[in-house]
């Protein structure tokens, strides 16, 4: 199940947001993409990152893919967990395998995203 | 994701198979084969280190030279030297153009006195038998026949190999000796078995009639062996330090620069690549093969630059995040005076210059020291 406490991009990133903090991850469909996650490099916290634009990068064995943020705003948590034992983003991409937490400039990118409802015709019709 | 060109592609015998186990289904060299299965690359790789894993290598291209004449006439287009072959054995090799290129690399089977068995890369299969039909006609008593469709291949690999299939087999697989091909019988059907293979561990290559195909794959699994996809099989030869045509050699390499000298023989009478490999040899090459590991944070990526103080002095030509290590690895040609191993150098990855340092092939060895 997709979860509908969050917002999709259509890059397969999901933002959950809390007040003006956004949390930032890979969705469970990407993360079956990908295949075994070996490797993610993120950005230092304090870095602002631009909707829609790269961020980092997660790899598995056998493809490289670039990460794009679905939201605006300055990194406040990143999450080490997910560096240290990428295959966290394989068995929890919806909770412990999150990647950002986003202190956001704006809240208006948010309509540029998807329901769940929405994320999920997206994949059925890529998938 | 899209590629719709799938439906072009050959499928073997165990495509159904393939795809009943919930394998991820790729394109490859011509033909649809298994990426991984629903377990992933990472336990694939596992399996096969520490038990025992099966691949459908099908696709790959069965020969069979035969008739007076075939040893010798062999020895004009392999780097093998056939001739010094035992009945029974088997050689790893390069078929090489007369410019020294390398066209393939490939198993020689000695079968009999005057037969003998080729395995070529799926990919190769037709450039192959093209380069090798003109010079056959000179040879009129010599018969090449290939018999990929006729018979199936699969490879188990893995420590437990050979007991495993001792335990499903009306004849004792294991009496075939490392490098050798003989003849088995397994479930219930006859055929040929080598112990070779091209992960690093022990294990086989088994090649039971297209009819017996699925039969034998169902024994194996019911016998506990896993099934791995070419993810798990590129991870396990990079490993074990072994070439990938067309991703670390091809025509453009000549065996030298490769480190394979040891598998040229180039004095074999009237060898096509010999005055090409001779002057090659007698020129050195500025550039050579080597394996290293990275120091810092990346994995390295075939295409990417190897640099020294800003200098390119390289490229990569295979990378992987290796399980089995926790490391991340790489093989590729750099530039003779930075080849030494421990020397260290800087991989392009995606624009960041990570550090890598020389690390002796292979990077991992199933002998026990």
């Amino acid at each position: 199940m997709t979860p509908d406490d969050r917002k999709y991009s259509k890059e397969h990133e999901w933002a959950r947001v809390d007040g003006n903090v956004a949390t930032v991850g890979i969705t469970k469909f990407a993360a079956e993409s990908l295949g075994d996650v070996v490797f993610v490099d993120l950005p230092e916290v304090g870095s602002t990152i631009e909707q829609f634009n790269k961020f980092g990068e997660i790899e598995s064995v056998k493809a490289v893919s670039d990460l794009f943020s679905p939201v605006s705003g300055t990194i406040t948590e990143r999450n080490d967990s997910a560096i240290d034992d990428p295959e966290t983003v394989n068995k929890s991409p919806y909770d412990e395998g999150w990647l950002l937490k986003i202190e956001l400039s704006t809240l208006s990118g948010l309509d540029d995203l998807m329901s769940a409802g929405a994320y999920d015709q997206l994949t059925a019709e890529e998938g | 994701m899209a590629d719709s060109g799938t439906g072009a592609h050959r499928r073997t015998t165990l495509y159904n198979a393939h795809v009943n186990l919930g394998a991820k289904m790729v394109p490859s060299a011509g033909w649809e084969m298994p990426l991984n299965y629903p377990g992933g690359i990472i336990s694939e790789v596992k399996a096969v280190r520490s038990r025992a894993g099966m691949f459908d290598v099908s696709h790959m291209a069965r020969l069979r030279f035969s008739g007076p004449g075939a040893v010798s006439f062999l020895d004009t287009v392999l780097s093998a030297n056939v001739a010094s072959m035992r009945i029974g054995r088997s050689k790893y090799h390069v078929i090489c153009d007369e410019d020294g290129g390398i066209i393939d690399d490939a198993l020689v089977y000695r079968i009999a006195d005057e037969e003998c068995l080729l395995i070529v890369n799926a990919g190769n299969a037709d450039e192959v038998m093209d380069w090798i039909n003109p010079r056959l006609e000179a040879h009129g008593n010599v018969q090449m026949f290939n018999y990929t469709d006729q018979v199936g291949m699969i490879a188990v690999q893995g420590p437990e190999a050979a007991a495993i299939l001792d335990k499903i087999s009306e004849t004792l697989v294991s009496a075939i000796r490392a490098f050798q091909i003989g003849e088995v019988s397994i479930a219930g059907a006859y055929m040929r078995a080598a112990r070779t293979g091209y992960t690093g561990e022990d294990g086989f290559e088994v090649m039971p009639p297209r009819e017996a195909m699925q039969k034998i794959w169902a024994a194996f699994r019911d016998a506990g062996i896993e099934p791995c996809g070419l993810g798990a099989r590129d991870v396990l030869r990079l490993e074990a330090g072994l070439m990938l045509h067309g991703t670390d050699i091809s025509r453009d390499n000549n065996p030298y620069e490769a480190g394979l000298e040891r598998f040229v023989h180039i004095t074999s009478p009237g060898y096509v690549a010999h005055d090409a490999l001779a002057r090659l040899r007698a020129q050195g090459t500025h550039r050579i093969m080597v394996g290293f590991k990275m120091v810092g944070r990346g994995i390295p990526r075939n295409g990417q630059a190897i640099s020294k103080s800003g200098e390119t002095v390289g490229i990569v030509t295979s990378g992987t995040h290796s399980p089995t290590l926790d490391a991340n690895i790489g093989m590729g040609y750099v530039d003779r005076r930075f080849a030494a191993v421990s020397t260290r150098f800087e991989i392009d990855v995606r624009g960041r210059l990570i550090e890598a340092e020389v690390t002796p092939l292979p990077f991992y060895s199933s002998r026990k020291c």
